[in-house]
């Protein structure tokens, strides 16, 4: 029993106010962010900062729905699975995710997030526009390419990403994106 | 034309669309699990009202949040908008909401029609 415990220590440490693991589908998006919502609401958290904090949940929950079923042939079980964390300190809410991706897809990931992070305010901008404009329709996944680009966005601060191999076809994609609680102190 | 009603859900946006009282408006939260499939109807809807538009369209989008898959066919709605004459937009924004107002602003800037900034 201890490692209840333990997870509760490195919950509390870490200032996570919510943690899921497991399939993520819409109905399970749109749970998620009902209970981060209603904590933002009971914490009488700052209109502008919980919007901000929303709109990176959404697109943070919905990349992971879309490109769920990508690693299923590799069948690791138990892998396939992602986790969700928000974290609220004093002066910051922190969105995290966990999944695994196929490892053909992390040069691409890697580049479009460090394109994204070389950018500041407005070369993200011109770059959001651009891509609304050029991109080619939404991809078979029904996404638009925008996501991180309004990720960076709303967030002001650049994102954090990982990549852990997990074996020689998959690895685990983190990703970390900070909202700033400070200028709206009380 | 045949009215389009559409009432809002936790994911997906409020329409109407009704061109016999002037009615154009989306409004609430847009983020459907298939943003495609939720905003065919109302493209579909647009095509068969420009062949025949009314004098002059006001167009309201109205919208708490969008995400970004919902945003792209926001533009195609707006491009269709682009093809009937007389129409403006209205983007309403909550005072507050500086994100709404500048997205409303990005899509003024990539379509030919024109917007009317308004606060609820």
């Amino acid at each position: 029993m201890k490692y209840i415990y333990e997870l509760h220590k490195v919950m509390v440490a870490r200032n996570l106010i919510l943690v899921y693991e497991g399939e993520f589908t819409q109905e399970i998006t749109k749970s998620v962010l009902a209970m981060a919502e209603r904590n933002m609401d009971s914490m009488k958290e700052d209109p502008a900062v919980k919007r901000k904090v929303f709109n990176i949940m959404v697109e943070c929950l919905q990349n992971i729905v879309k490109h769920s079923d990508e690693i299923n042939n590799h069948s690791v079980t138990d892998l396939n699975n992602a986790v969700f964390m928000i974290g609220k300190q004093e002066d910051k809410y922190v969105v995290v995710s966990g999944n695994p991706i196929a490892n053909d897809r992390i040069e691409m990931l890697r580049n479009k997030l460090e394109k994204i992070n070389s950018l500041d305010k407005d070369g993200l901008k011109e770059y959001y526009k651009e891509v609304i404009k050029n991109g080619k329709g939404l991809s078979e996944k029904g996404g638009a390419g925008l996501g991180f680009i309004d990720m960076a966005r709303k967030s002001g601060q650049k994102l954090q990403f990982d990549f852990e191999p997990i074996n020689e076809e998959i690895s685990f994609f983190a990703l970390k994106t900070v909202v700033l609680r400070s200028n709206t102190a009380d | 034309m045949e009215v389009l009603n559409l009432p809002g859900t936790e994911d997906t946006p409020t329409i109407i669309l009704d061109s016999n009282n002037g009615i154009f408006e989306i409004s609430g939260r847009s983020l459907p699990e298939d943003s495609a499939e939720f905003y065919t109807p109302i493209l579909e809807w647009l095509d068969g009202y420009s062949s025949t538009p009314n004098q002059e369209t006001e167009f309201v989008f109205k919208l708490e949040y969008f995400n970004t898959a919902s945003s792209k066919l926001i533009l195609d709605i707006l491009s269709k908008l682009e093809t009937i004459d007389n129409t403006k937009v209205s983007w309403y924004y909550h005072e507050d909401d500086e994100d709404m107002q500048e997205a409303g602003n990005e899509f003024s800037e990539l379509v030919e029609v024109p917007f009317d900034f308004r606060t609820y």
